[in-house]
């Protein structure tokens, strides 16, 4: 409680909502953020698999990006110097996954895009939003205006019956689908509405102003369908999606390509294409395009009980010395009722059903290197 | 029967020369849901303070030391099975381990139940 009261964390516009339904917060990116509440990580995962969770996500930063000119086409040019993906090809009330690069090729921090018809709106993970606005102001500012949304809140509502709460507060919400984004009233509020999320489960990411934020979670949480969800089962909810966590499965020591990110930049911006580079760090990732990288992020499955966690290192065989990649993301699944993993290895071993050995507590446990998602996603396409 | 406890939220259950060990409910309220547990083997001497056992939870391991010098003469199989046992009934059924006291003495240093729930007040 000390620690607490003394701590200089920030707080959510929702700060006070978690405290009152039982949260157990903790620090988070400079934030004071709920890890659980009373029901637990355990039962939070599986309520947003069966019902709905709702998150609080308004650690992570909120941007838009506009062509001083106001030609949209700019600001998506703009940004394309600054990402592999094709920002020009996404169209108006639509969002897509991408990542700023630096110029050995690895990820300063990954984010999503979306068209908003005159400009763009970002989203960026909380630890990175400082450096990822003083990014497009160093790089952009001449052509681009760049706004901070440091008043707006972001939630997350997730899972199979998230789409009939929402439609509750908005009428057309069901006409969306998945990497749908735009502006929407919902409950009488302006708010930035998107089909998607970070669970592999249908849902929708709803940016809301600060003043409104608790008013709007109240309303979606007085439905018996839906659960304040805490980090914790956001965490193992994204693990079993096998969806990168930022600092952790990706930094900036990783490329795309040893990310196994390459869907997620589109062939225009790749050798061969109408904008090919033109990114920071695009000759070494084009090179690995053509070419291969060394290592590659692979889903891990334990073949025991025992989860293998973040930093255990990688092994060929039982008895090998020489590490061969180490875990990046590691825990329970509560949907599948059984650990699992995330990692790199060599290429050369990272085919899917090749058995390796992790390191945990002096004994070497074997795991199978398996396709992700773990658990199936279910978005609305 | 005396029930004894340790600062690291261990019990143990005193009966001749035999003590019975667990995790208190206090611990498992604080570790979340038990995944997992790691439980030592039958036959093992070990020392007091010792990593003796590991208990996963969704959120973290966590190591359970021997509370006491002795030999592990019995451990929880159940727990194998079913980890959620350590939330559901950590003071009975979720038993991790017996031991076989090699020093009574060492007895004299644990907490009694009114010393243990003032240490977790």
């Amino acid at each position: 409680m000390l620690a607490r009261e003394t701590s200089p964390l920030k707080q959510t516009p929702l700060h006070a909502l978690h405290l009152a339904r039982g949260a157990k917060m903790v620090p988070f990116a400079g934030y004071d953020m709920p890890v659980q509440y009373a029901a637990g990580v355990l039962k939070e995962h599986l309520h947003t698999r069966a019902n709905a969770g709702l998150f609080d996500v308004s650690h992570m930063g909120q941007l838009t990006l506009k062509a001083r000119s106001g030609n949209m086409a700019e600001a998506a040019l703009a940004l394309e110097k600054l990402v592999p993906q094709d920002i020009l090809g996404i169209a108006p009330g639509r969002q897509r996954y991408a990542q700023f690069t630096n110029a050995d090729g690895g990820l300063l921090d990954d984010l999503m895009v979306a068209n908003f018809g005159d400009h763009l709106f970002l989203v960026v993970n909380a630890a990175c939003k400082d450096e990822d606005e003083a990014h497009l102001r160093a790089h952009l500012s001449e052509t681009c205006e760049i706004v901070s949304l440091a008043d707006r809140a972001l939630i997350a509502l997730q899972g199979p019956k998230a789409e009939t709460a929402l439609a509750k507060f908005c009428a057309d919400i069901g006409s969306m689908k998945f990497m749908d984004a735009g502006p929407r009233r919902v409950a009488d509020i302006d708010c930035f509405v998107s089909r998607s999320g970070y669970t592999g489960e249908d849902g929708f990411e709803i940016s809301v102003p600060s003043d409104k934020a608790e008013a709007l979670v109240t309303a979606l949480l007085d439905d018996p369908d839906v659960l304040p969800i805490g980090l914790g089962a956001r965490d193992s909810l994204r693990l079993e999606a096998g969806l990168c966590l930022y600092g952790h499965d990706i930094d900036t020591t990783t490329t795309p390509v040893e990310g196994a990110l390459e869907w997620s930049v589109q062939k225009v911006r790749r050798s061969g294409g109408a904008r090919a580079g033109g990114f920071p760090g695009a000759d070494k990732i084009l090179t690995q395009f053509a070419q291969g990288a060394a290592r590659r992020r692979v889903g891990l499955r334990p073949e025991g009980r025992a989860p293998v966690r973040e930093g255990a290192v990688l092994f060929a065989d039982p008895t090998s010395a020489e590490p061969i990649g180490k875990v990046t993301s590691g825990g329970f699944g509560p949907s599948l009722n059984a650990p699992v993993a995330m990692g790199y290895l060599p290429t050369s071993l990272s085919a899917t059903g090749t058995t390796v050995f992790a390191e945990v507590r002096g004994q070497r446990l074997p795991l199978k290197v398996a396709a992700t998602p773990f658990v199936p996603n279910t978005y609305k396409r | 029967m005396t029930t004894l406890y340790t600062s690291d939220h261990e019990w143990l259950r005193i009966e001749g020369d035999v003590a019975t060990i667990g995790i208190t409910d206090y611990a498992q309220s604080q570790l979340g849901d038990v995944v997992f547990v790691e439980l030592p083997k039958v036959g093992r001497s070990l020392k007091k303070t010792e990593a003796a056992a590991v208990v996963e939870s969704v959120k973290a391991a966590s190591d359970v030391y021997a509370p006491i010098t002795g030999e592990v003469i019995e451990v929880n199989e159940a727990l194998a099975a079913e980890p959620a046992l350590v939330n559901s009934d950590a003071g009975g059924k979720a038993w991790f381990f017996k031991m076989k006291i090699a020093d009574k003495g060492e007895l004299g240093g644990l907490m009694d139940e009114a010393a243990y729930a003032a240490h977790t007040a």
